[in-house]
């Protein structure tokens, strides 16, 4: 589809829903939202993409070939599982680190169960694209 | 046949030595267990193997254990180091090794085990390494044959048997065989004996090979000799009766053990001797001396008395020693003269003198002539006879029939082919073996001799400790002596000896009346063939039925399956019924959403355009994602909208590409699948109404809501259940949802599609495209 | 309302049996889509009805509201929904390829690997 205003409009459109996915993800674990939600909202953005500016164009802005990208979002996912082992827990028990916390406020909290939630958000997102593009380039 | 390449200067290399020193080092372990066994210790080994099935990997080495253990590792580097000259330079030697010494340690296994289970699994070990070792010159289809014949019958028995061990197990309460001996009066009452029985026989029947499971033995024979010598005489085809003998403290003397053991055993070893005198080839006749002998080691079995279990401990013994000698001595005339025809051979006495001297003690040994073993082991099985709780004349009589029968056949076997003169034209000039293929044969033939000389060893080593695991104590063992005095068994000896001489004297006028009595009786090998043919065929037949390879018709079985299924087990047990109760409130917002997915439901089943089922499909998924949002469910109903964007977007870029739904003029309507699918519906809604009347088990959702902040740190719920409390499962949906799309992205990227479909890459591709 | 969502979900079901039954394999894949849906409804529906309020936890307190949905199907639904578009889009990609390869959309006729019995001989 050669239509300019499309294009341009996608651009800024599918950065927003980049943006936004990623918001999406990591507020996850307190709202509505998280890996998958985050990964599809993703998805659709590059999908966006490939549909103004053609399937080549999506994988150059995505750098990384999404297989690699939902292979390695699945070792994030098995590592942050296993971390816990090191601490003598049962594999996917979740790790926290509260940075500043104090009483009540948690202050910023990092965790396992977030490096998981993102491990699904690149699996999902990669392997939608992988699918997706490969359709696309075929037809 | 034989894989031999006689005068073949090759050597195997290392290769060749390993299994020998593992087969030697074997035995020069076991051999200190002689001591401690003697003096009627049972050594025990455990480990646990699988706990939770109460499974554990035990072995026990007593008597009966530690004598099998010795025949199997003794024997064992005797063939090993045969085989390595046998076989000298074959390009699958390392295989062939490889094979061998498997089936001796899964041997080894089978007979030291002491848990029912585990005994099972080295059982089904020796099936197939026997399996491999038959079908060896695999080029050959009469090998293909008799490997997959063996396997498909041992195989079969073994299934049997697993029942039968299962129900052993159940019954007793433990799968450990000491503890199940231990009560053996409470197996022999429990209400499942019999079955007991009759399945672990089964077993033990097939892999012993008697009447009339017998016919796969003879076939066995296209192993390579060394083989035949080790596997099919020597050790594992003695795995049915170890089974027997391992378990007649527990299930032996009852009528039914006492009557089948006697007659089986019995009418096998007649069946076998007469079949093994008919015989020209030396292998064949061997084979079937050795049926012979499982039908009396069998026939020995039933009884639980002094005489008859001490005949059985050393008729094993003396069998095994001569028997495998034998064979190694047929190898080596084969190898030596290049055939196996008894009635080509003779006059090799002077060209191969070692062997002959190996063939003559062996076979002496064999025929049970004094001072050899076999002379003392038959004066044992006579004297059993004589005390036997069946019929004497029977057992006797049967006894002496296969005794005479197996004087001859020692004759026509091991002496004429040296002593006599030759009767036609040899192959090769007869020559003499080299070292290694005599070393086995003389050692074993020597044994023969030296046991029965001195019967104090056997006695004190063997026979006793072993009996004392069948009867309790050593004492009852009876004493292996040369010289008993002039009683029956003397007379029988001698009534042996006269009538094997007149049998062998006459053998070759009697044989052509036994070939055509033969060729009139039914035969077991034809018979296998026609249950095969008759198994194939109802396999095709059954194939042809229920594979259409027609896809609409396995969905119609699976659909109709669950209906006939699920309905029917609802209508079974009384529960067919529509509880609907409307209660609740129902605003004007739930009859739309429920109305938006019936339209988009039936327009998706009715429509012939693929745009409209493609917009309708949307709906449904919209309304479902409505239904999520009205009930609480926000991250669901995000999900279901991005996922339901994706199918379409998905669907639409595919339908480029893909035809119309229906051919012109021709429409899509299946009265019959119409009624199944509304039959499937109903069930389901019915289901699920009935499902909705029980009450709901909370405790786990409650667990959730309890500690998803204190303990988890999360205030989405629904989140914290996906990523941290049910994390692993995640996990895996993830790695499903990697593989589903990596499979598509293979699917599209490495298939190669017909050539001439490229041509529809321009972009008119909307052109609608009939299916040829 | 569970009743009336039983009811349709027996719809659901009948239409998806009906379509997967079909020659063509397209209405097999929409047949696919409706029957996801029917389970997913099947799965949330059977951890009950609860209208209006979601299953998150407000700031400062340490539980969801009483009454509040039922998480847990909730959760199993969601991954069940991703897990089923990834079915789906196999599938799909599988017709494409099937079509492209065999040039049909008739199963009746896919007989690469189950040939007919006189077309064997």
């Amino acid at each position: 589809m050669n239509s300019l205003i499309l294009q341009v409009a996608t651009r800024y459109l599918s950065s927003l829903l980049l943006v936004f996915s990623i918001y999406m993800l990591l507020r996850g674990h307190n709202e509505p939202g998280g890996g998958f939600i985050g990964g599809l909202v993703g998805a659709t953005g590059f999908i966006l993409y490939a549909v103004a500016c053609g399937t080549s164009g999506a994988r150059q802005a995505l750098r990384v070939s999404p297989q690699n990208i939902a292979a390695i979002g699945l070792g994030i996912s098995l590592l942050s599982g296993l971390f816990s082992m090191f601490f003598a827990d049962a594999p996917f028990t979740g790790q926290w680190l509260f940075i500043g916390a104090e009483g009540d406020d948690k202050g910023l909290p990092i965790s396992t169960i977030l490096f998981f939630d993102i491990g699904v958000y690149l699996v999902v997102l990669g392997a939608i694209l992988t699918l997706v593009f490969a359709m696309e380039e075929e037809i | 046949m034989a894989a031999s390449k006689p005068g073949a200067s090759a050597s195997n290399g290392v290769i060749g030595w390993v299994p020998v020193a593992i087969a030697a080092s074997l035995f020069a372990y076991f051999l200190q267990f002689l001591g401690p066994v003697s003096q009627g210790e049972v050594i025990r080994l455990v480990w646990n193997w699988v706990p939770s099935l109460d499974i554990a990997l035990s072995f026990t080495v007593d008597g009966l254990s530690l004598t099998f253990a010795l025949l199997i590792s003794g024997i064992g580097t005797a063939v090993m180091l045969y085989s390595n000259s046998y076989l000298a330079g074959h390009p699958q030697y390392d295989r062939f090794a490889l094979y061998l010494t498997s089936f001796m340690l899964a041997m080894l296994g089978l007979v030291l085990a002491d848990n029912l289970i585990a005994l099972f699994v080295f059982w089904e070990l020796t099936t197939i390494t026997s399996y491999l070792l038959i079908g060896f010159n695999n080029e050959e289809a009469k090998s293909r044959r008799s490997a997959l014949q063996a396997l498909l019958l041992t195989g079969a028995g073994a299934l049997v048997l697993l029942a039968g061990i299962i129900l052993l197990g159940v019954a007793a309460g433990t799968f450990e065989i000491s503890e199940i001996l231990a009560q053996g009066d409470a197996i022999r009452e429990h209400p499942w004996y019999v079955g007991i029985v009759i399945l672990v026989l089964v077993g033990a029947f097939t892999k012993s090979a008697q009447v009339p499971f017998h016919f796969w033995l003879p076939n066995a024979m296209a192993a390579p000799t060394p083989v035949s010598a080790f596997l099919h005489s020597a050790t594992m085809v003695k795995g049915g009766v170890y089974l027997m003998a391992r378990l007649h403290p527990g299930l032996s003397g009852t009528e039914l053990w006492l009557w089948t053991l006697t007659v089986f055993g019995a009418v096998t070893a007649v069946f076998a001797s007469i079949l093994a005198f008919r015989q020209t080839d030396l292998k064949q006749a061997l084979a079937y001396t050795t049926l012979m002998a499982l039908g009396t080691l069998t026939m020995l079995l039933g009884s639980a008395e002094g005489y008859a279990i001490t005949a059985f401990v050393t008729f094993l013994v003396v069998h095994s020693l001569y028997k495998a000698a034998l064979f190694l001595v047929v190898g080596c005339i084969d190898h030596g003269t290049g055939t196996r025809d008894a009635n080509v051979l003779g006059g090799l006495g002077k060209a191969m003198p070692v062997t002959a001297f190996a063939a003559a003690l062996a076979a002496l040994s064999m025929a049970g002539i004094p001072p050899f073993m076999g002379f003392i082991a038959k004066e044992l099985a006579y004297k059993g006879a004589e005390e036997t709780l069946t019929n004497v004349t029977f057992v006797a009589g049967m006894s002496l029939a296969a005794n005479a029968l197996m004087v001859a056949v020692a004759g026509i076997v091991a002496l004429r082919p040296f002593w006599s003169k030759a009767e036609g034209e040899m192959p090769h000039t007869p020559h003499e073996a080299p070292w290694p293929m005599l070393a086995g044969p003389v050692v074993l033939a020597v044994l023969g001799l030296l046991f029965g000389l001195m019967p104090g060893y056997a006695q004190t080593y063997l026979v006793n400790p072993t009996v004392q695991g069948f009867l309790g104590s050593m004492e009852a063992a009876k004493e292996l002596k040369l010289w008993a005095g002039v009683n029956l068994a003397l007379y029988l000896s001698i009534a042996t000896f006269v009538i094997g001489g007149l049998l062998y004297a006459f053998h070759r006028t009697l044989r052509p009346a036994l070939i055509r009595v033969n060729m009139a009786s039914p035969k077991f090998d034809k018979g296998w063939d026609n249950i095969l043919d008759g198994l194939k065929a109802v396999a095709a037949w059954q194939t042809r039925l229920l594979q259409s390879g027609v896809l609409r018709q396995y969905m119609f079985v699976i659909f109709a399956t669950l209906l006939v299924g699920v309905g029917g087990t609802l209508w079974a047990k009384g529960a067919f019924h529509w509880p609907l109760v409307f209660e609740g409130e129902l605003a004007p917002k739930h009859w739309t959403v429920i109305g938006l997915l019936m339209v988009g439901t039936l327009v998706t089943v009715t429509t012939r355009s693929r745009i409209l089922a493609i917009a309708a499909l949307g709906v449904v998924g919209i309304a479902v994602a409505i239904i999520f949002i009205i009930y609480g469910a926000p991250d669901v109903a995000i999900t279901q909208l991005l996922v339901e964007t994706l199918v379409v977007v998905l669907v639409a870029v595919a339908m480029l590409r893909l035809p119309l739904l229906d051919q012109k003029g021709k429409s899509d309507h299946r009265p019959l699948d119409a009624v199944l699918a509304v039959g499937v519906g109903g069930v389901v809604t019915m289901t699920i109404l009935l499902m909705l009347e029980q009450p709901i088990d909370l405790r786990l959702s409650a667990y959730f809501n309890e500690t998803a902040w204190p303990d988890a740190f999360g205030r989405n719920i629904v989140n914290v259940i996906l990523v941290d409390f049910r994390a692993l499962d995640t996990f895996g949906e993830i790695a499903v949802v990697l593989i589903a799309g990596l499979s598509a992205y293979a699917l599209l990227r490495t298939t190669q599609p017909v050539r001439h479909r490229r041509g529809m890459r321009n972009k008119d591709t909307n052109v609608q495209e009939d299916t040829p | 309302m569970e009743t009336l969502l039983a009811l349709a979900i027996g719809v659901l079901v009948a239409a998806a049996v009906y379509l997967m039954l079909a020659r063509n394999v397209l209405r097999f894949i929409f047949g696919l889509i409706l029957i996801s849906n029917a389970a997913n409804l099947t799965i949330f529906v059977s951890g009950r009805l609860t209208q209006g309020l979601p299953p998150l936890i407000a700031d400062g307190a340490y539980a969801p509201v009483v009454g509040s949905a039922n998480a847990l199907p909730q959760a199993l639904v969601l991954t069940a929904i991703v897990i089923g578009f990834g079915l789906f889009a196999f599938a799909l990609v599988l017709v494409f390829r099937a079509y492209t390869t065999l040039g049909t959309l008739n199963s009746d006729k896919m007989r690469v690997a189950e040939p007919r019995e006189d077309a064997a001989k």
